[in-house]
């Protein structure tokens, strides 16, 4: 509690902030984008304290997400009928319930080793169960998924959920809720051992610890937050389908927190809320939206594999030291430049994508608002010129990026003596 | 007879068909300070492996304090109150100097799996790791990141470790390995302030440091305790200057 | 009956050896250079589009040939350029730079074929049944298929055990860390292996495209399988990925015509229960729809009991 009142600060401007977003941006299409991040940012937190905190590599987060979606959904049936006496706000908690129930059984199972073995095994847990899911009908409702209907007599807000902007801020609520707890157990003495047993397994056990109990309990409650946001996306979406369950969806919040950085706490956050964007922007401008989302992981992967996150605390003791200035104008070159190859090479996939899955592949096509035909080769010229172009600037302008940032080094260092 | 810290009888180890310890006896009485030697590849690191639990043995029993502690698991064994440090230092690299020290007593102290007590408020964890960070001379490294330590600090971080869980028994392998004169000096009175009332088992290789520190030897040749008697009992005796210490070396 | 276990034999040899050119390259890879490679499958497929390409302008041969060296020459240079940028940063990167690799070529092959299935058909000179058994044919591509499969099969037995790169990819199979110390160009032995793996995707897919499917998902359908099998065969061990293949395409193979559900079976033993109830939809389940959770179910009880798989020489 102490705690609490002591960082208030960054915790009122969280609320703060989910409280005023929707009222900056209203329109119904950005409500169901910021519900939807909200939703990520839990999924996305809840597999960071795996992966992150805990070092497993996890291809079967989705699993969790999933059943506890479904059990809410069922529990929302139940809450409807009048069988089951909980409120409607309260249904998410059946989803984590749920959650944490099958985390404990298969985060027993499967962590008795780490590594490769572990990735394993969550793999084919994921398919197991993704593939199982069309064998049960009754419980994952077959090809058409669980439906269900939010609006139920017994709430204890004075909301009913029939619209949008009521389900964001229950959403929100329990975000914050569960980065507050996420955020807690990273200090509480679980979460400062499976750092140890992450880093040093074998040292871990000589300080009394079953390696495998703490792996275990920390999969069980990550499961549990996971579960949650499966609850949320119940009430959110309505239905849910046998697909959430499965290996694209665990890939996804993978691929969404490595993004973000999975060394800070915040990491998966920025994560969960840029992926999200591009997700539901992008795919209503191009149909290329999965490529540009690979492209951008293996780059990241490649050039920045401490996510956003990591680049954004590497350049906290030139923020402190207020060199940030003698960065930027580097910086900007090199954004620049790496803007005009991407724009090029955005050219290329954008003419390719017409010329293959559009129906009208002769009609001229449309980019940045312009009109052209995806035949001529006027668009293929200034689209290979851009990333010739951009290429070679970007190259200079990375070996600047390089030079400001030893500069700004050393002038930290003989500044701090 | 004093009371036995630890009790080893017959313990064997075969790593496919080549035997490392042989039907090895050992006696460790409560509260001594007994030194291991023996020359390299004497089976040393392996019988700290065994005891600790860190290996199984082939065959034999390992009792400490009266009770069979013969292929646990390595963390059933710690929490019957042994500790050990390893031959290459190990340590927690990404945490800091004081969170490496607060992880060794989370246990001990009780907190366990705990996922509802927030490390920071806990008064009573966190004043005894600065007392043992006192002890280990280290307060002033305290908010370091362990990987970034010196060499001689890491091992002096590590044996802040292995005591913190207050174990009865400390086993140490060769924790003045790779320091200097002074270094091992100030390694040495450490590790006597923080045994003290315990028992320890050590390997060294620093014959001043054995004959300063232990209060019995061991001698370990080929898998088997040759002889275990007083440091100048050790140095006298005939078999063991044969076996391993040479005229040279004393 | 006997017509039903003789072409479910045969359809298992053919689709188990097309499963072992999968996973041999994987084996080899995933134990040599410990990368667990998600992009594999992508390969195959990358080989099936080539392949359906290639046949469209110079024919089946020369597709057969050119098809799979294209893939390998792209493998190569995946690992050259990608791979050994991210080593320093360990395998969770490296094997999360596959994962990404695999989104890249799935997108890729929508970018340029489209989202359709192809049109990839059997080439006319094999479009033949060889022989007739209880009035069905067992189609001469099959025959084909499996002959390749076994000249491959052989051809890389020989070049492990008769060459001196070979000897090198045996022994780095056991202890990578020695090969190391030997002095080998081990990042040269790696592009290989990981070209060379490639490219026995790509032949697989060139000829697996025409037996199966050539469309975007077939990476995804196939890639978890091709996991399966060199868990359950063991890390390291060629024997073992050739055993699993068999092993996982007869599972996949008989249990499709086996009819039968748990109510079934326990009437077989005389005990009737109640299908009914919550859990209905279990004692209702057929064992033909088993078929495809099988292998996963095999895959997770190996890691869990038995890691080194069937015939593996070492955990990981």
């Amino acid at each position: 509690m102490k705690y609490l009142i002591r960082h208030l600060g960054i915790w009122a401007v969280a609320i703060a902030l989910c409280a005023i977003l929707p009222v900056i941006f209203s329109s119904d299409y950005a409500i169901s984008l910021l519900s939807q991040m909200g939703i990520a940012i839990i999924f996305s937190l809840s597999y960071n304290m795996i992966l992150g905190q805990g070092g497993m590599l996890s291809f079967g987060h989705a699993v969790y997400f999933g059943i506890g979606g479904f059990l809410a959904m069922h529990g929302i049936n139940l809450i409807a009928g009048g069988t089951l006496p909980i409120p409607l706000e309260l249904a998410p908690l059946i989803g984590g319930l749920g959650g944490l129930i099958v985390g404990i059984l298969f985060g027993w199972l499967s962590t008795e080793r780490s590594g490769t073995t572990f990735a394993l095994i969550s793999l084919g847990i994921g398919e197991l169960i993704a593939a199982s899911a069309l064998l049960l009908p009754g419980f994952f409702g077959g090809e058409e998924g669980v439906s269900t209907d939010r609006m139920v007599e017994n709430t204890i807000t004075p909301f009913d959920f029939g619209q949008q902007i009521e389900v964001y801020y229950l959403i929100a609520c329990w975000m914050l809720l569960c980065i507050v707890l996420m955020y807690l157990q990273t200090k509480t003495p679980l979460g400062r051992v499976a750092n140890a047993v992450r880093d040093n397994p074998e040292r871990a056990a000589f300080i009394g610890y079953n390696t495998r109990m703490v792996r275990t309990i920390q999969f069980a409650l990550a499961s549990f937050f996971s579960g949650i946001a499966g609850g949320l996306f119940a009430i959110n979406y309505e239905i849910i389908t046998a697909e959430m369950i499965g290996a694209i969806p665990s890939a996804n919040v993978l691929m969404m927190t490595y993004i973000g950085g999975i060394g800070h706490f915040f990491g998966p956050i920025i994560g969960a809320v840029l992926v999200t964007f591009m997700q539901l922007t992008l795919s209503g401008f191009t149909h290329a939206w999965q490529l540009y989302f690979g492209l951008l992981f293996v780059s990241m992967i490649l050039w920045a594999p401490t996510g956003l996150a990591g680049i954004i605390m590497n350049h906290e003791p030139a923020w402190k030291a207020g060199l940030m200035k003698k960065l930027i104008p580097s910086y900007t070159r090199a954004t620049l430049a790496a803007l005009v190859m991407f724009l090029g090479i955005m050219t290329l996939i954008e003419i390719n994508y017409h010329l293959s899955l559009s129906i009208h592949p002769k009609d001229p096509m449309s980019l940045f608002g312009i009109s052209f035909k995806a035949q001529s080769p006027a668009g293929w010229i200034i689209a290979i010129a851009l990333i010739a172009v951009g290429f070679f600037f970007f190259k200079r302008g990375k070996n600047e990026v390089k030079n400001s940032w030893m500069d700004v080094h050393q002038a930290i260092k003989t500044g701090g003596k | 007879m004093s009371a036995l810290a630890l009790k080893l009888r017959n313990v064997r180890k075969n790593f496919g068909s080549s035997s490392i310890i042989n039907g090895l006896n050992l006696d460790v009485i409560k509260g001594e300070r007994q030194a291991i030697i023996g020359p390299n590849g004497a089976g040393k690191s392996t019988l700290f492996n065994l005891i600790s639990g860190f290996y199984q043995v082939s065959g034999g029993t390992i009792e400490m304090n009266g009770h069979n502690i013969t292929n646990l698991a390595t963390f059933r064994i710690n929490r019957s109150g042994l500790s050990r440090s390893f031959q290459v230092t190990n340590i927690f690299p990404q945490m800091t100097v004081f969170e490496n020290i607060r992880c060794g007593l989370l246990w001990s102290m009780g907190y366990k799996y705990s996922f509802w007590h927030l490390c920071n408020q806990v008064r009573h964890l966190n004043e005894k790791a600065e007392e043992i960070l006192e002890r280990i001379r280290m307060t002033q490294r305290r908010d370091l990141p362990a990987g970034l330590l010196a060499y001689a600090e890491q091992r002096a971080l590590e044996i802040g470790i292995t005591i913190a869980g207050d174990a009865e028994v400390i086993l140490l392998d060769e924790p003045t390995a790779g320091m200097s004169m002074s270094e091992t000096e100030r390694a040495v009175e450490l590790i006597r302030d923080v045994t003290e009332n315990k028992t320890l088992l050590v390997v060294e290789h620093d014959m001043s440091v054995v004959f300063d520190l232990a209060d019995r030897i061991s001698v370990l040749v080929y898998g088997e305790i040759i002889a275990t008697d007083l440091p100048e009992k050790i140095r006298q005796n005939q078999e063991v200057q044969e076996a391993y210490l040479g005229k040279e070396t004393l | 009956m006997v017509e039903y276990l003789i072409f479910s034999v045969l359809n298992t040899l053919v689709l188990g050896m097309l499963l072992f050119m999968l996973s041999s390259g994987l084996t080899l890879i995933f134990s040599m250079m410990g990368v667990l490679n998600f992009a594999h499958a992508s390969f195959y497929m990358l080989g099936a589009y080539f392949g359906y390409q290639i046949t469209t302008v110079a024919g089946f041969w020369s597709a057969l040939i050119i098809s799979p060296l294209l893939v390998g020459i792209l493998g190569a240079a995946v690992e050259r350029y990608g791979l050994r940028t991210v080593h320093k940063y360990g395998h969770v990167a490296e094997l999360l730079f596959t994962l990404g690799l695999f989104f890249i070529i799935e997108e890729g092959v929508n970018l340029i074929w489209g989202r359709n299935a192809m049109p990839n058909f059997i080439p006319a000179s094999l479009d033949f049944p060889l022989f007739t058994l209880f009035n069905s044919e067992f189609s001469a591509f099959r025959a084909f298929m499996l002959l390749i499969s076994v000249a491959i099969f052989i051809g890389l037995y020989l070049v492990l055990t008769r060459t001196r790169i070979g000897l090198i990819i045996q022994a780095a199979l056991t202890h990578p860390e020695g090969v190391n110390a030997l002095g080998h160009n081990v990042p040269a032995v790696f592009m290989m292996v990981f070209g060379g793996g490639s490219a026995l995707a790509g032949l697989a897919g060139v000829i697996g495209g025409i037996f199966l499917i050539t469309e975007p998902s077939m990476a995804l359908t196939l890639g978890p399988i091709v996991f399966v099998v060199i868990v359950v065969g063991g890390m390291g061990s060629l024997t073992g990925a050739f055993v699993a293949s068999l092993l996982l395409a007869g599972l996949q193979t008989f249990a499709v015509g086996l009819e039968y559900s748990l109510v079934d079976l326990l009437g077989i033993i005389g005990v009737t229960v109640n299908a009914d109830g919550i859990l209905r939809d279990i004692w209702r389940i057929q064992l033909s729809h088993i078929g495809p959770i099988l292998p996963y179910l095999f895959m997770v009880l190996m890691l869990m009991f038995r890691p080194k798989g069937l015939l593996g020489k070492r955990e990981n």
